[in-house]
């Protein structure tokens, strides 16, 4: 079981580095729209101070987003879902094993490269580490959560809209928690009391939502 | 023990039946409505704080009642359904969002309306509010998920799993918005905390209470109803009402 | 009763406008839903009858061939 679990996650990981430019551009994307926010705003660095976590967190929810199209997408078109639903290993594992490789491929890079964030947005060094802890597990969740809305629309046309539809109402939470750290890191209080939630959150999603997604995909594929 | 409920798991029984309870809650609702209407607006006394503007919570508080009530029994039609598998539990899923969706609406357009007298603003960040237009957010997405797959019967089940995902993840973001909340607000806004409300103003507010929700549940029957039929049309039962010129 | 005339009914006491504003939106709505609601009805009824003619029609036109 163990080794079908690591296998889904290295085949996922290897068709992605063949096609690296798709692990790239959700990330050119956060970057791009957090460089707006300064354009759009003015570049005091009191403000930009000010209004840091949520940019940095709006965009990463964005980011995630137009990454997790191509979750389940592939597989779908080309009939690996059903190769997976016909294995032995219960589906919720073998979709578990998906999310994550998806998230070492759009969460990771995103926490890579946040020192880039903090350069741009002034942030220091205090806030620097919330905005870190935060990102660590905050986007795990929204990859998990994502993860449901992709399986319910991954047979649709036009699923692109309603995944956003569906899946950022469920995203308020991690957005709530995750700005409020970092503006009590901000404010050089103690942030570990949000930080401890945004982990209860992530350990609720992962029990949970795999077992979501394999029945969402059951529906999808059928 | 279950077996008296089988019947009604077959289309047409429950068609009829639904058919049968239709005017019984019409008639329930339009009498309630009206006794409502008119005790809460002209007979109930007015707040001795908030004058007149208060009558508003006649239609404000069971709206948002029932909008909160209609995802529960949203999520338990949903979860009979994917646990036992029946399809007409779907179906009321199907039947029970949009109306869920016009409560919430109506919630937060009243709220809106008593916010601006009694809070200086159409709309403030509480977190009630806020709540309110994050479930109405969830019921727009269950409708667009529904409406977005062509075979209803995969688009009833699609819906049932994101209505139990989102009554999941509710009181979540419940307890997440009033935090925020309580981080991010002044002093400024009082909230409404009524403790005891006085029996002349409680009566009109329950009467006002059935009537939606006898609304509702005429409302749920009747589009419930329609999905039967959406679904059945090609069965020989649903050509003969059809042709009946029922 | 609340109110002396009908004019200090539709006062509200000053609070008139956001009083109506309530209950008018709130009937409009509801009442929309039903409309919705008989609407979808009636599309669904007339979709049946119509898939019926069609049937009907399609069955003369096969009897037609099969005489001739």
């Amino acid at each position: 079981m163990i080794n079908a679990f690591y296998q889904v996650m290295r085949r996922e990981l290897l068709t992605a580095f063949r096609r690296i430019a798709d692990v790239f551009n959700p990330l050119w994307f956060f970057i791009i729209v957090i460089t707006l926010f300064p354009l759009g705003v003015g570049p005091e660095p009191q403000l930009l101070l000010r209004i840091a976590p949520g940019i940095i967190w709006v965009a990463a929810l964005l980011a995630s987003l137009l990454s997790l199209e191509r979750l389940f997408k592939d597989d779908f078109s080309d009939g690996g879902l059903e190769q997976l639903m016909l294995s032995p290993y219960p589906l919720s594992l073998l979709v578990t094993a998906k999310i994550i490789a998806h998230w070492l491929l759009t969460g990771l890079p995103i926490i890579l490269i946040s020192p880039l964030i903090a350069v741009l947005l002034s942030l220091d060094f205090n806030t620097y580490w919330a905005v870190l802890f935060t990102l660590l597990i905050g986007t795990p969740i929204l990859s998990f959560i994502g993860a449901i809305g992709v399986a319910l629309t991954v047979g649709l046309r036009k699923g692109g809209v309603i995944l956003s539809l569906i899946m950022l109402p469920l995203c308020i939470p991690v957005l709530i928690f995750s700005t409020m750290a970092i503006d009590a890191a901000n404010f050089g209080q103690s942030y570990i009391g949000a930080l401890a939630i945004m982990g209860a959150m992530l350990v609720t999603a992962i029990t949970l939502a795999p077992f979501a997604v394999a029945a969402s995909l059951r529906v999808s594929v059928s | 023990m279950w077996k008296w409920l089988h019947p009604y798991a077959k289309a047409q029984t429950s068609y009829e039946l639904a058919g049968k309870l239709i005017p019984w809650f019409t008639i329930v609702c339009c009498i309630s409505f009206a006794v409502g209407l008119v005790w809460g607006l002209a007979f109930a006394p007015a707040d001795y704080q908030q004058g007149d503007s208060f009558r508003i919570i006649y239609i404000h508080v069971p709206a948002a009642i029932l909008s909160m009530g209609a995802y529960t029994s949203m999520a338990v039609a949903a979860f009979i359904g994917l646990v036992w598998q029946i399809r007409l539990s779907d179906m009321a899923v199907a039947a029970m969002a949009p109306v869920g969706a016009v409560f919430t609406f109506i919630a937060l357009f009243t709220g809106a309306a008593w916010g601006k007298p009694m809070w200086g603003a159409w709309w403030v960040w509480d977190a009630r509010l806020t709540s309110e237009l994050i479930l109405l957010f969830l019921y727009l997405g269950v409708i667009a998920l529904y409406n977005a797959f062509s075979d209803k019967v995969l688009a009833g089940r699609a819906a049932g799993i994101l209505t139990l995902v989102g009554v999941i993840n509710i009181p979540i973001i419940h307890y997440s918005v009033e935090w925020w909340n309580t981080l991010h607000q002044g002093a400024s806004i009082t909230k409404f905390d009524k403790p005891s409300i006085a029996l002349s103003m409680l009566w009109p507010l329950l009467i006002m209470l059935l009537a939606f929700a006898t609304f509702f549940g005429a409302l749920m029957l009747m589009r419930f109803r329609n999905e039967i039929l959406q679904r059945e049309s090609h069965r020989p039962w649903v050509k003969a009402l059809v042709m009946g010129g029922k | 009763m609340e109110f002396v005339s009908w004019a200090d009914f539709f006062a509200m006491g000053g609070y008139g406008f956001y009083v109506w504003l309530s209950f008018g939106a709130t009937f409009i709505s509801m009442l929309g839903i039903v409309i919705d609601t008989r609407m979808k009805r009636a599309r669904l009824f007339k979709q049946v009858r119509n898939n019926i003619e069609r049937n009907k029609r399609m069955q003369a036109a096969r009897s037609m061939e099969n005489t001739l």
